[in-house]
């Protein structure tokens, strides 16, 4: 690979109800192969992504969650979740199943500014 | 009337909607609309206004799949899929809003 | 839909032999399916099988082989968290046949 280039990927829909951020987190999953420079972003709807404890046995869907667990292992360790989309849905880091960095709107900005790449679900 | 709601009040207006124009009825939120019945959520308020006119219910599998266990508003009813088969007969009408 | 016969009884597979359900899997189909790929199950063979089973089981995905050779080393010592010796296990690719073996679906971004 000649040369790295930073890659966003920017999630902003809710898991489950639509297709997007299962088909998210394998596109992740293959671009970590690549060994570029990754960052996920969770905004909107996006963070309930993140959120712990989801069992889907009663809608009998594929639990993709504990695969966000998994990302450390991939090398994928830059996440970054918007304060604001949290406080707007009354829930916290605490609440997350990985470890995040929470960015202000501001910020989240700016680090989308500073990408090469920019893919959207 | 039973009305039906899949999308998240967060990210599209069908349950506005749905609360502007519906006479009172029953609501029951099922998929992404469950979004509307946690806990601290932006549409909390509207949701709890709405309490006064309408029944509301939440598909309970549903709400565990997205990680809201016990972190549903009080006095929102959860049903089962039986208890949705149960809401679409005793309602005469019934509305999914897309 | 394809299938396999283990001891009189059919388990449903994809068109490449991989098992449908998870839960069809058990040591017989396993061996079974070793000997399909020409592999003669070793306890080396299984440590890999069953690690990947219990990778499957905590993250709900197959890793792909960088992440596997990785995971391997750290469990089991850095002279098996190596590709030589993980394709010297199963020659055909240890994501695809190890995977297969271990009844898991066909890892993401498997070549």
């Amino acid at each position: 690979m000649s040369e790295i280039k930073k890659f966003m990927f920017v999630n902003r829909k809710a898991p489950h109800g639509t297709i997007y951020a299962l088909e998210s987190l394998e596109v992740v999953l293959i671009t970590a192969a690549f060994d570029q420079d990754v960052s996920l972003v969770f905004l909107d709807d996006g963070v309930y992504q993140l959120k712990k404890g989801q069992q889907t046995k009663g809608i009998e869907t594929k639990n993709f969650s504990s695969a966000y667990r998994a990302l450390e292992g991939y090398d994928i360790e830059k996440l970054y979740v918007e304060k604001e989309s949290l406080e707007l849905r009354g829930i916290s880091e605490e609440d997350l199943l990985v470890d995040v960095t929470v960015l202000g709107r501001a910020e989240m900005g700016e680090l989308m500014d500073q990408q090469d790449v920019i893919l959207s679900f | 009337m039973l009305h039906i709601i899949n999308k998240s009040p967060l990210a599209n207006c069908s349950l506005d909607s749905c609360l502007r124009v519906a006479q009172p009825g029953d609501i029951l939120l099922i998929e992404d609309a469950i979004y509307a019945a946690t806990i601290g959520n932006a549409f909390e308020g509207k949701l709890r206004e709405a309490m006064g006119r309408f029944k509301i219910y939440v598909l309970q599998p549903d709400v565990d799949a997205r990680g809201f266990t016990g972190r549903v508003i009080e006095g929102v009813s959860p049903v089962d899929y039986s208890g949705f088969v149960e809401l679409t007969t005793t309602n005469k009408t019934c509305q999914s809003w897309l | 839909m394809a299938s396999i016969e283990v001891d009189g009884k059919a388990y449903e597979t994809d068109e490449e032999g991989y098992l449908t359900n998870l839960a069809d899997w058990n040591t017989e189909v396993a061996n079974y399916i070793a000997k399909t790929e020409n592999i003669n199950m070793t306890d080396q063979h299984w440590e890999v099988v069953n690690f990947l089973r219990e990778y499957f089981e905590e993250y709900q995905i197959a890793p792909a082989v960088r992440v596997l050779t990785k995971a391997i080393g750290k469990r089991f010592g850095a002279e098996k968290g190596t590709s030589e010796y993980l394709y010297g296990l199963f020659p055909y690719g240890p994501g695809k046949q190890a995977c297969k073996i271990a009844g898991l679906p066909k890892p993401t971004g498997c070549i």
